[in-house]
């Protein structure tokens, strides 16, 4: 009797987990199996490695490099202005935190490429920035169809992806840690180092990588700020799918892209020494 | 393997259940797919009050969003509307089925003219009727340019224009220019003459203000830029919106589309499409349409009964002379199509 009791419950626990699995096997495996396929295959179904290594074409490899300097810059940005802004937050009262928090967020109500395009419109020629800056008598800024202006869009975009993760970890220090530091006679210098920057590192390490991977795959920030001068990597595909009608090499070109996000993810990762701190694994 | 079982199983009658609600019951209806915007929507009501037969009417955003639509086969359209190219890849696929014309007594109000242009990509006019027809040619703010130079497609290369010029981002739009401003077919897959377009298209991203698609017409009402290069309904579009733009094409010709109306191989309600059709060549339907969608119209009986106002409107319909120099846009084979595809990433990545 009690065993079957058991049995009876091992199945609904097991039928509760039911939906995540079809989630999983419907949306997450089944189109990674599907890319894989169309990567590995020609237009006739044969198996050839030629989408995958034409990487090594130099229009891709430019593609890719500039893709990888343009999120390694955006990154860095992010975290510059993330951290101090991350540890300002912290010292502030609780009430305060959570406002400026909110209005951090706030803009991402907005659908993404409706924030892409009032960028478009307010970097224009006669847009509101320069007809600002025309009637103060300065110069035009010209930085709209420049990789500039992708990555000044992509720092505003995904911003809140590093400031959230470090001011969590941030948040969690206790008070106690730090006045025990300072009883003890440490000055602010060695309380940043020795205890602020380990206990936020992982943290740190989420935001990277929550910065990181999707600047790295963007396609559409490149595609309506750069005026379709700036080619990333996200470009390419984009266009193999939808200009070429070639899965094939689109597909080939994404599991490189895949292979180079799983990797910094993995390297990233090992750095991180607390484990389960990132929660992207 | 318990699990995988019941997985599978869920799997199976969850597709079963799916395909269940495909099937319609309602035997006196057609199903038509068209671009967005395509149609006055009281057509469809007019058409479903005269015949009885009740339509389902669909509308897509692209050529190829429409292409893999019908190749997923979830829906059986009667009757689709598409592009020149498109429709010629249909055809060359053998997905398009005979329309008998016979049934159709209105095409005698369609110009012969367009059917000769549809040879191109339909070459015994079996497969396909003409529905609206446009070129591609620039958009310009009459502020910002010398008018004169319009008419060449020499403007898109001048150096006076630098940063002014919008050129499209699309491969067959951006070599279409190039191609015709050297005395070339649009259509050509003569490698040399390929490289010489390219070559010149390089020379040219010095100049562009940025590569865009449906953006273009946006910034040309802003006033962002001094040209662009735009389809003649997005020009005729802008032009209502800003007085100062204009619209020319270049006398060393352009390509001109026609979207047409054909029936694909799975249809299952001929006789209500052909019927459709006819009723699409009537020239009061005609001209419900014509307002509502404001491009160029091959229905003859409609164009005489306009405004000579409007016959005139060159942005709306070309002159004679300037259509003969245009072509129609052919689709490319693999190779040529990868060749095209090679060349325009080479321009774009700056190599």
């Amino acid at each position: 009797m009690k065993g079957r009791w058991r049995w009876m419950n091992k199945l609904k626990r097991q039928l509760l987990a039911g939906p995540y699995l079809i989630w999983i096997i419907g949306f997450v495996l089944l189109p990674v199996i599907v890319i894989l396929y169309y990567a590995m295959t020609n237009s006739d179904s044969g198996f050839t490695l030629s989408n995958v290594l034409a990487i090594g074409e130099p229009i891709h490899l430019k593609a890719l490099f500039l893709s990888l300097r343009l999120a390694l810059i955006c990154t860095v940005i992010c975290l510059i202005l993330s951290y101090p802004l991350a540890m300002i937050l912290s010292s502030l009262r609780k009430k305060h935190q959570n406002l400026i928090v909110f209005i951090f967020i706030l803009p991402m109500w907005m659908n993404f490429m409706l924030r892409i395009l009032a960028w478009r419109m307010l970097l224009n020629n006669n847009g509101v920035i320069n007809t600002l800056l025309n009637t103060l008598g300065l110069p035009s800024l010209d930085i709209l169809n420049t990789p500039t202006a992708v990555v000044f869009c992509m720092v505003y975009d995904f911003l809140p992806f590093m400031i959230l993760p470090i001011y969590n970890s941030m948040a969690r220090i206790s008070k106690d840690v730090i006045e025990a530091a300072r009883d003890l006679g440490a000055n602010n210098v060695t309380i940043f180092f020795k205890i602020i920057m380990p206990l936020t590192f992982s943290g740190v390490i989420s935001g990277i990588i929550m910065v990181f991977v999707p600047a790295l795959t963007s396609f559409a920030i490149s595609d309506l700020l750069g005026g379709g001068k700036v080619m990333l990597i996200g470009n390419v595909i984009e266009q193999a799918f939808m200009q070429q009608y070639n899965w094939n090499l689109g597909s080939g070109l994404s599991v490189v892209l895949m292979i180079f996000v799983i990797v910094s993810m993995a390297f990233m990762s090992s750095r991180d020494n607390e484990g389960g701190g990132a929660g992207v694994w | 393997m318990k699990k995988m079982i019941a997985l599978l199983a869920a799997g199976i009658l969850s597709s079963l259940f799916l395909a269940g609600c495909g099937k319609s019951n309602n035997e006196n209806t057609l199903k038509v797919l068209n671009y967005g915007k395509y149609m006055e929507p009281k057509v469809l009501e007019l058409f479903e009050e005269e015949t009885g037969i009740h339509v389902e009417y669909d509308e897509y955003e692209t050529p190829e969003g429409m292409y893999t639509k019908h190749k997923a086969g979830a829906i059986n359209y009667d009757l689709i509307c598409t592009s020149d190219y498109m429709i010629e890849k249909l055809i060359n696929e053998e997905e398009v089925l005979e329309i008998n014309f016979d049934n159709i007594p209105g095409r005698a109000n369609l110009d012969e003219t367009y059917f000769q242009f549809s040879k191109a990509f339909d070459p015994e006019n079996k497969y396909s009727m003409p529905y609206f027809f446009g070129t591609v040619g620039i958009l310009y703010n009459k502020n910002m340019v010398d008018e004169n130079d319009m008419n060449s497609w020499s403007c898109l290369w001048n150096e006076k224009y630098s940063g002014q010029i919008i050129m499209s981002n699309s491969v067959r739009d951006s070599f279409m220019a190039a191609l015709k401003y050297k005395g070339y077919s649009l259509n050509t897959t003569d490698e040399a003459q390929l490289r010489e377009a390219q070559e010149i298209l390089k020379n040219q991203v010095p100049l562009v203000y940025s590569y865009l698609v449906d953006e273009a017409q946006d910034e040309m009402i802003a006033e962002n830029a001094a040209m662009a290069l735009v389809y003649s309904g997005e020009a005729g579009l802008a032009m209502d919106l800003n007085e100062n733009l204009g619209y020319s094409i270049p006398q060393e010709g352009s390509n001109v589309w026609i979207d047409s109306w054909f029936m694909p191989k799975t249809a299952r309600h001929k006789e209500n499409a052909e019927k459709f059709l006819d009723f699409l060549c009537r020239e009061d339907i005609a001209a419900l349409n014509f307002d509502y969608v404001y491009y160029a119209t091959p229905n003859t009986a409609l164009f005489e009964s306009l405004s000579p106002e409007l016959q005139q409107n060159t942005t709306i319909f070309p002159p004679k002379e300037v259509l003969n120099s245009c072509e129609v846009l052919k689709s490319l084979d693999e190779e040529a199509t990868n060749l095209y595809n090679e060349l325009w990433k080479e321009i774009k990545s700056g190599d």
